[in-house]
């Protein structure tokens, strides 16, 4: 355990050394923001009836997305894994007396909370203080805060999960690009971040809740505006938790599969 | 123009040599902008409409610049990844031909994938014909093609001064996606939508207006008066790359070499 922790730590300062680039991120992030915002705000100057989620709780929405983006998106890519598997350098790994899973899942949830850390506190403090529309309320409650903050951990840790399977495929494929695009074609769809959740039609929404990509981004977000109450927050962690169970025994599973089945080429 | 085609057709040659990383990428690009567009459609699904646009309004807005962006990716795709012409010192080699340096540089990179990106626009843009009530003239067939010209012409643009940029800071800018991808992003929807300042700034600085805008008011029959002032509009899209063409060459003229 004590060495998969200072591989998180390494990653989490080698992160951290790219300051500018998170500078740029963060501005990036805010025009998006605004850009969203005002889209829906002109959606919703004009709706016929009432739409299933209000303007400010859309809009602490929009910005918790902008601001932990890096925490919950799935396609952040780190080239460095598929190309040990695709250049055959993942020999040197498995030489390592560690297991290959907990390992390289240490290093993609550092990347996630470095790049998060550097970037979600100025998105954060600066949106607060917008005039309404764009103000960033402040969470609906203390439990509700407490809820969000721990939905939004263990988002974090099931959508490591998720990206980790995606590495696993590249061991069938071979080539990143493909897996890489449709998982991250489907999973931002579905987890909420193109259109809120409960802005879909019903039908699409009783599909998305039996997946477990909600849970990574849209549903510690509405804990935060309290769209999701207490109570029903509660059996939602317990849901992940379930989910984080078995997507991490089906990645383990997997690899391991992967790792008798590789073959790596001399060179 | 034949040196150009030239380079055009050796980029062709080798990129088809990787057929099926080539048509994967290729549906991949597809792909990407159906999940957005899947996305406004459920959203005006809920809402029925935004500031008095249809969906098949939007559509149409949304068809032009996202055709306009793909076309633009496939020709200046050179000037978007030129920050590793300048990274790895390779301009110098650029400059020491006896060609000018644009024509090079727009030949360097030619992204045939981005074919993907355009058929879903165009897939779009005849939905979203088929679904206006729209009475089609000759006039307004010009107007939407002159729009989509000078889209590209003004993402074209946008590239350039981008890469321009380099000159200076040698890296690539993370920034400069907000004038490129958040530019495409927002003028998929009208830009009557937004804030005054929002929609002044993209008319007048940035001329996005005038390729999404203010035509479209005058293929949909929502002008006013004269029409010949909004068909027009996106001729300032041409207007825009001239600034641009001016300071690429003050940046070239500014370029110190790497030297590695």
């Amino acid at each position: 355990m004590r060495m998969y922790w200072s591989v998180f730590k390494l990653r989490l300062y080698n992160g951290m050394q790219y300051r500018s680039a998170a500078l740029a991120g963060v501005v990036t992030q805010f025009f998006w923001g605004f850009i969203t915002i005002m889209v829906f705000e002109a959606f919703y100057s004009q709706a016929l009836s009432q739409p299933p989620m209000s303007l400010p709780e859309l809009t602490s929405y929009i910005w918790l997305k902008q601001a932990f983006l890096v925490l919950v998106m799935l396609w952040i890519r780190d080239n460095e894994l598929s190309e040990l598997i695709t250049s055959g350098n993942i020999a040197y790994e498995l030489c390592r007396p560690s297991g290959l899973y907990n390992f390289w899942y240490a290093k993609l949830l550092a990347q996630r909370l470095s790049g998060a850390l550097l970037r979600c506190s100025p998105i954060l403090i600066v949106s607060f203080f917008l005039p309404y529309p764009y103000r960033l309320t402040l969470p609906s409650g203390s439990i509700a805060f407490l809820l969000f903050i721990l939905s939004l951990l263990l988002g974090l840790l099931l959508v490591t999960a998720i990206s980790m399977l995606i590495y696993i495929s590249v061991f069938a494929t071979l080539s990143p690009s493909g897996s890489f695009l449709m998982f991250a074609v489907l999973g931002e769809f579905l987890s909420g971040m193109i259109v809120p959740i409960p802005l879909l039609p019903e039908w699409l929404q009783n599909i998305i809740y039996t997946l477990p990509f909600h849970f990574t981004a849209d549903f510690p977000f509405r804990i935060y505006s309290g769209h999701i109450p207490a109570h029903e927050a509660m059996t939602g962690i317990v849901m992940q938790v379930v989910w984080l169970g078995v997507l991490l025994a089906l990645g383990k599973w997997l690899m391991s599969r992967a790792l008798r089945n590789v073959v790596v080429q001399g060179g | 123009m034949k040196l150009y085609w030239k380079y055009i057709l050796i980029l062709f040659r080798s990129q088809m040599q990787y057929r099926a990383s080539f048509w994967l990428l290729t549906l991949g690009q597809c792909l990407t902008p159906l999940s957005v567009f899947a996305g406004l459609y459920f959203l005006f699904e809920r809402f029925g409409q935004i500031s008095g646009w249809s969906f098949a309004e939007v559509a149409l807005c949304f068809a032009v610049i996202h055709m306009a962006f793909a076309i633009s990716e496939c020709f200046g795709r050179g000037f978007d990844l030129f920050s590793s012409l300048v990274v790895s010192g390779d301009f110098d080699r650029v400059l020491v031909r006896p060609r000018g340096t644009i024509l090079q540089v727009l030949g360097s990179k030619f992204e045939f994938t981005r074919a993907g990106r355009l058929l879903q626009s165009l897939l779009v843009l005849v939905f979203a014909i088929s679904r206006l009530s729209v009475e089609w003239t000759l006039l307004k067939g010009l107007t939407l093609f002159l729009t989509i010209g000078c889209g590209v012409f003004i993402f074209t643009g946008i590239f350039m001064l981008v890469a321009t940029l380099c000159f200076w800071t040698i890296q690539g800018l993370e920034v400069a996606n907000i004038l490129t991808d958040g530019g495409r992003e927002m003028a998929q929807y009208p830009l009557s939508i937004y804030h005054k300042w929002v929609a002044r700034f993209f008319t007048f600085v940035i001329p996005f207006g005038c390729i999404n805008y203010l035509p479209l008011m005058y293929i949909l029959d929502k002008t006013e008066g004269n029409g010949i002032l909004y068909m027009l509009a996106p001729v300032a899209g041409i207007v825009f790359i001239l600034p641009c063409l001016l300071v690429w060459n003050i940046g070239v003229r500014h370029y110190r070499s790497t030297g590695s």
